[in-house]
């Protein structure tokens, strides 16, 4: 298997990620689509892990559990966050959110 | 070799129709539901790099519990069920394009700097010097060994985060 395969799907999802962040008005599909970007992120440190010997391979996996765990911490302090936001203002319209435009 | 190459067409397929099926569809539920196949073969991608251990966590952590978590954020903001047109927001082709711009660049990049490197061949390697080089043992023995004091921070922070999600869900 080439590595570029792995690191190119990476790139897709990222991508995917990124436009869901831009182009989504609701605030957990924008967590959503969060997720799509650290998983992309995952698969490049285990790609790069599987191609770099057993050393890089195991501090790889390591770093991806990291990671996910990161990535829980900030779903769960996130999800708190919209729901603040949805008991104040009764939406979840990030385009509504803009108490700091001048 | 081929068979890796075939588990791998199918599950990058799977990957890339559904993320796109999750930033597009127009229904937040089945967004969630689609996230869940892109973990789902995430994890099984996992398993072709040999990390069968994150794949498990994978599983269990994301599909296990976050997917359920923003399930529980999508009832309890009170999301209109099924399609709602009011999803994206006016900025949507221009996120398009910024996305396109930049899968155009990475991918540039990416053919650039690694062109055909190839993952090194596992064939003629027994399974248990595998198992012993990068298995679930060597990754606990690295984690609580060599990555001690980053796994307490972690451990630490999935105390704070889980606080501070209670502080600020907590109606008072």
């Amino acid at each position: 298997m080439l590595l570029n395969q792995f690191l190119l799907l990476g790139a897709v999802l990222f991508c995917t990620g990124v436009y869901g962040v831009l182009a989504r008005r609701n605030a957990v599909l924008v967590l959503m689509s969060i997720e799509l970007i650290l998983n992309a992120v995952n698969i490049n440190l285990l790609a790069f892990g599987a191609m770099h010997g057993e050393a890089a391979a195991v501090a790889s996996q390591v770093f991806a559990l990291f990671v996910i765990t990161v990535a829980a911490a900030e779903v769960g302090v996130g999800l708190a966050i919209v729901l603040l936001i949805y008991r104040n203002r009764t939406s979840v319209d990030l385009d509504q959110v803009d108490l700091m435009r001048g | 070799m081929v068979a890796q190459n075939i588990a791998f067409g199918v599950l990058a397929a799977a990957t890339s129709l559904a993320a796109i099926r999750v930033v597009t569809t127009r229904n937040v539920v089945h967004a969630a539901l689609y996230l869940v196949v892109v973990l789902a073969s995430v994890g099984a991608l996992y398993i072709l790099l040999t990390a069968e251990f994150v794949a498990a966590v994978q599983i269990l952590v994301y599909v296990g519990a976050i997917v359920v978590l923003l399930l529980f954020g999508v009832m309890l903001t009170k999301a209109t069920l099924g399609e709602d047109d009011q999803l994206d927001n006016d900025q949507r082709w221009l996120g398009a394009v910024i996305a396109l711009f930049l899968l155009g660049t990475l991918s540039f990049v990416l053919v650039d700097a690694f062109g055909d490197d190839k993952l090194p061949s596992l064939e003629g390697v027994s399974r248990a010097t595998l198992e012993a080089q990068r298995g679930s043992g060597a990754v606990g023995d690295a984690i609580f060994s060599t990555f001690l004091v980053p796994f307490e921070v972690v451990s630490v922070l999935l105390l704070a985060a889980l606080v501070g999600a209670i502080v600020l869900a907590r109606r008072d």
